[in-house]
């Protein structure tokens, strides 16, 4: 049965507000990163010239580039599974949860709140080689822990940070999940002698399916866009170019090194990228997701 | 009704400090911490000693953060009257033909007393264009030293402060031996263990007059001095005379904790050490080869300068002139010198800085100082002007990381460097011509 609305303005109204926003936040910066893409510009916007795909051939020649490919790739899907499967777990164990659940709750939710930059200072401080707590404990135990000198502890580093937050977020969709799991079907199981781990996986785990799936899609395009300020924070891309992601070299490029065309054509690389990525997702992911 | 009485009185107040139409001028920098009070105490000095102008300090975050956001600010046509610009972004500064004006210039056009010989040469040189007409007001400026922890040198048995690289080595074993974990550390390897190591051994970075000559500069930071150095201090690392920690200043928490007994480091950087050694520290001037130069050259400069954006009205542009004016006073500079540890640009503020006697009461505070005036600059240490110089010392920073890490040798490292570098210089000179 389709609803039709008698009006044909009030409809466009409503949607009027997040429509200006999208088109203002999104669409225009979309569009003014895709013009001066094509152009080189020095900083203070005096002179801008045409140089067609330039900028674009600057970077698919550089070697560099494709590292730094290879190193967002390492480092998102990093993030976007030790994320999502530590906060399975805590979901799960939060869920069982009778007394003080509230409390639990809220705690685990509570690192969502703190803006990525201070996640960054924070896990930097933990880690320092020289003073930092978690580094010194790793000292002890035998690790010689300098993420200055060491790229895959720079990137172990990072991938802590990063995910740290996003526990919280991914934490509260598990635990919708599964609260929204019925507990028919879970008595039932048990009645028929299924032991709890073969109740988790065959029947809750695919039950989260669609959970998971909206997960993976968010932590991606988290892990994707919105890390820079903790990379920036913690190892500045460094040690030697072992932690620069696509999206901070991005900004390193352009609000550091005030190259703005070739910033620009980048960004417009990572959102072809992101695009497909998406796609990908939702034709061949998808499929396997069980919605009801 | 308490708070309300106090309310007008704060109202009261600001009106009264406000109420006569003093022409505003905004000054955008990006000094924190203590260094930021004493900005916002020098602008108010300014404002109190007229009554013609007010001067507001804005606090704009780092100097990658104050310069962006100054660059956007004029991209948006909301620029500030004066913008403090760190040492790297002078090129890009003075490329800006149509958006700066030079200070050589505002001073003429408002008919302030200027002499630009008042000033230190070794400073001003690296923001004068090739006339020696100064086009941005230096501010905080510092360079290089090498500071060393007394206490732990008595200790191991050493007497006198290490002058050359040789003896740094000698020493180390010393102190390693006598069970210090690290001889010594470095701040801003790029500036230090490269652009000054050149200047102190008289060696050019770039060719052109490291790039005073014009944007076709080509970076020469490949030759067989910086490369012994850097293979020199490779081998340092692995057996812990050098011990590396990270880009910018961090080095300090392994000086402060007494892990390194050495450490290189801004001149600038000897307020904050004196707060935290919880030993007694000496200061000497920047090491160099012995063999590779006769006499040491001057070290360059680091730190920032005040360049005054284009886009204001005339008025303003007088209250700029003269606050330039008064920040070059002698007693003010030597107030800043003094409490920053930045050095004194104007050699009246050396001078009054003796005669008060704070050199003889703060051991070490003068060696930046004497170490930058050695000698009269030449083209290889006047300074170094290079586009895009922000990306080219993150790409010195990656090629030295992997020559700490033992990834790559010196030679290799820096040769992938440089032309990495000169592919910047080259975006550079073709967005600028």
């Amino acid at each position: 049965m389709t609803v039709t609305f008698p009006q044909k303005v009030l409809p466009w109204l409503l949607l009027l507000p997040q429509l200006l926003v999208t088109a203002i936040f999104f669409l225009w910066p979309a569009e003014q990163a895709l013009e001066q893409a094509f152009y080189q510009e020095d900083a203070f916007g005096l002179s801008r010239e045409f140089i067609g795909l330039e900028n674009f051939a600057d970077l698919f020649t550089d070697p560099l580039y494709y590292q730094s490919m290879l190193t967002t790739l390492v480092f998102s899907f990093s993030v976007a599974i030790v994320g999502m499967s530590l906060a399975l777990l805590l979901a799960v164990m939060a869920d069982r949860i009778i007394r003080g659940k509230l409390a639990y709750q809220t705690l685990l939710i509570w690192p969502y709140a703190v803006a990525p930059a201070l996640a960054g200072v924070l896990w930097w401080i933990l880690f320092d080689p020289s003073m930092g707590p978690i580094a010194l404990w790793l000292k002890a135990a035998g690790v010689n822990w300098n993420h200055y000198l060491d790229g895959n502890q720079a990137m172990i580093l990072v991938v802590i940070a990063s995910t740290w937050k996003q526990i919280s977020y991914n934490f509260l969709f598990f635990l919708a999940g599964l609260q929204a799991v019925p507990r028919s079907l879970i008595e039932a199981a048990a009645i028929d002698g299924a032991s709890p781990f073969k109740r988790f996986w065959t029947i809750v785990f695919p039950l989260l399916s669609p959970t998971t799936f909206f997960l993976l899609v968010v932590n991606l395009v988290y892990a994707f866009f919105e890390t820079f300020g903790v990379i920036d924070a913690t190892t500045k891309g460094g040690p030697g170019q072992s932690t620069t992601t696509l999206v901070y070299k991005v900004f390193d490029d352009g609000f550091v090194g005030l190259d703005l065309g070739g910033s620009a054509a980048q960004s417009v690389v990572l959102m072809a990228i992101v695009g497909l990525m998406t796609v990908i997702q939702f034709r061949f992911i998808e499929r396997k997701v069980q919605y009801s | 009704m308490h708070n309300l009485k106090l309310a007008s009185v704060v109202v009261g107040l600001s009106m009264a400090s406000s109420g006569f139409a003093a022409t505003q001028i905004e000054w955008w920098h990006a000094m924190g911490g203590a260094n930021g009070e004493k900005v916002d105490e020098m602008a108010k000095a300014f404002n109190d000693s007229q009554s013609d102008y007010e001067v507001k300090p804005v606090y704009k975050g780092n100097y990658t953060e104050t310069m962006t956001s100054a660059i956007a600010a004029f991209r948006a046509k909301q620029q500030p009257a004066i913008v403090q610009v760190f040492e790297v972004g002078t090129a890009s500064m003075m490329a800006a033909q149509g958006a700066i004006y030079p200070v050589y210039q505002l001073m003429k056009d408002s008919g302030q007393a200027f002499d630009e010989s008042a000033y230190l040469s070794a400073v001003t040189g690296y923001y004068s264009n090739s006339e020696g007409q100064m086009l941005s007001m230096p501010f905080n400026s510092s360079t290089p030293v090498l500071y060393y922890n007394k206490d732990l040198f008595k200790k191991a048995g050493i007497d006198q402060a290490p002058k050359t690289w040789q003896d740094v080595e000698s020493v180390s074993k010393k102190l390693l031996a006598s069970g210090v974990t690290c001889g010594f550390t470095t701040a801003w390897q790029s500036w230090v263990q490269l652009e000054n190591l050149s200047a102190r051994h008289n060696v050019p970075f770039a060719t052109l007059e490291n790039g005073f000559g014009g944007v076709k500069t080509e970076l020469t930071f490949n030759g067989p001095l910086q490369v012994a150095h850097i293979s020199k201090m490779g081998e340092w690392q692995k057996n812990g005379i050098f011990s590396y920690s990270g880009r910018t200043n961090d080095g300090a928490a392994k000086f402060y904790s007494q892990e390194c007994a050495m450490f290189t480091e801004s001149s600038a950087g000897f307020a904050g050490i004196k707060r935290n050694a919880t030993f007694d520290f000496g200061v000497t001037e920047l090491p160099y080869w012995e063999g590779k130069v006769e006499q040491p050259s001057n070290t360059i400069i680091g730190g920032a300068s005040l360049w005054v954006l284009q886009g204001h009205s005339k008025e303003e542009y007088k209250g700029v002139a003269s606050f330039l004016s008064y920040l070059s006073k002698a007693s003010v500079q030597a107030d800043w010198h003094q409490f920053s540890g930045y050095l004194p640009i104007t050699k009246a503020a050396y001078e009054l800085t003796k005669e008060q006697g704070f050199y003889a009461a703060n051991p070490g505070t003068e060696t930046g100082v004497m170490q930058m005036t050695t000698g009269t600059p030449t083209e290889n240490t006047k300074g170094l002007r290079l586009g895009n110089f922000v990306q080219i010392r993150g790409i010195i920073d990656e090629a030295l990381e992997s020559v700490w890490s033992g990834n790559v040798d010196a030679q290799t490292a820096l040769n992938t460097a440089v032309e990495r570098g000169n592919a910047q210089l080259r975006r550079f000179e073709k967005a600028n011509n």
